[in-house]
């Protein structure tokens, strides 16, 4: 399924941030994925612990934020939850919603482990400047 | 980092394991930084690329998604016949393995260019980009993308299409856009195909299909057509020289990834 190519896009990002902090690991990554997102939080796991090895991400920890669908009506302007394949207002049944939430797909915090060096600077971190996935870990 | 993509909200940074407030060498700090990037910001990136393509020679970009077997190869040979000598088009196939299918396109007399995506479930946008080296774009009017058969992954995955097509045919159930909601939430029209067999299935109800529809706040037309039936493709048609002139006449209109995205 797809939630392997959306985890290599996801270590993708983690990478950059790592690299932009000089981390020497990720510790947490935390992502919001809505019903509406097309993508199954329990394969995402999964596929997230396949993915990691190798990476800066090897021991971090995932985790999956659910985000509740939530629509305006354009007909009586009430907010409402909504169902996954039932959007229509909950107030007033109408179908011309729109959705506030629900549909994120989102990297919303990573945690890194920096090792405090003064001689950062003479000697990057682990990682740093070799652009896409770092490619080694720290244990 | 986070001005680089432009799309952090904010940036956090705390030390939680500094040792008595100063931060001695060799010492490991935890840093948390906060951000909001969406998972497929890559993908999306190749895909507003082929988008820039597409609106710099005028080309209308169509993503045709359905379940494998709902007919999409055969409304795109039927839609070549009826509007071939009308506009210039072109197709881009993905499928899991063989080139059958562009094959059938090409003996309509169209350029195609199949993409094989081994054990990959959808087309993403850096496979369409390299596909679309095959094409002289500024030679055509019109591409179709027929996606990988479906219904889940391809709604993931904006290709830098213009529009989405969804087929669902009559031979599958009317609840299709209940069962499979993200994907029918993304199509900007759907075609129930196969229509020239509603008269011998008495278990598919296009008005259920329509409001199975409806429930998922999706205006998108509903048409039934059927390639066996040249006479129902009327209406097809007329959408996609509709479309392929709004374009023309507002190049910088909106550009739409294949989910309406609620927050970001």
């Amino acid at each position: 399924m797809h939630e392997l190519a959306l985890c290599q896009g996801l270590l993708a990002e983690v990478a950059r941030v790592a690299t932009a902090h000089r981390a020497a690991a990720v510790t947490r990554i935390l992502v919001a994925v809505g019903p509406l997102s097309g993508v199954e939080a329990a394969l995402l796991d999964r596929a997230f612990s396949v993915a990691r090895a190798g990476t800066l991400a090897n021991e971090a920890t995932l985790e999956i934020e659910a985000a509740p669908i939530r629509v305006h009506c354009a007909n009586c302007g009430a907010e409402s939850e909504a169902t996954v394949n039932d959007l229509r207002c909950a107030a007033c049944g109408d179908w011309r919603v729109r959705l506030l939430g629900g549909d994120e797909l989102l990297l919303k915090r990573v945690e890194l482990a920096v090792t405090a060096d003064d001689e950062r600077n003479a000697e990057p971190a682990a990682g740093a400047g070799n652009g896409g996935v770092a490619a080694m870990s720290i244990r | 980092m986070c001005d680089s993509c432009g799309c952090a909200t904010t940036s956090h940074h705390h030390q939680v394991a500094a040792a008595g407030g100063a931060v001695r060498p060799g010492a490991v700090e935890r840093t948390s930084i906060d951000l909001v990037t969406r998972l497929l910001r890559e993908n999306d990136h190749v895909a507003a690329h082929n988008r820039q393509h597409f609106d710099r020679y005028g080309v209308l970009a169509v993503n045709l998604m359905s379940s494998p077997g709902s007919g999409k190869t055969s409304l795109l040979e039927t839609t070549i016949e009826a509007l071939g000598d009308k506009l210039r088009i072109a197709v881009i196939e993905g499928d899991l393995e063989t080139e059958n299918d562009a094959r059938r396109i090409r003996a309509k007399g169209v350029p195609a260019v199949q993409i094989m995506t081994g054990q990959t479930c959808h087309l993403d946008a850096a496979m369409v980009h390299d596909a679309l080296h095959a094409f002289d774009l500024a030679s055509l009017d019109l591409l179709f993308i027929e996606n990988v058969g479906n219904l889940v992954c391809p709604a993931s995955f904006d290709l830098g299409q213009h529009a989405n097509v969804t087929l669902l045919s009559v031979t599958e159930g009317d609840d299709k856009p209940a069962k499979y909601p993200v994907m029918f939430r993304a199509a900007d029209l759907v075609l129930l195909s196969k229509s020239d067999l509603l008269a011998v299935l008495d278990d598919f109800d296009p008005a259920a299909a329509e409001s199975h529809l409806r429930a998922l706040a999706n205006a998108a037309p509903v048409m039934s057509v059927s390639a066996r039936r040249r006479e129902t493709l009327a209406p097809w048609l007329a959408w996609l020289q509709t479309q392929l002139a709004t374009r023309r006449g507002e190049p910088a209109v909106r550009s739409r990834a294949p989910v309406r995205h609620a927050g970001v």
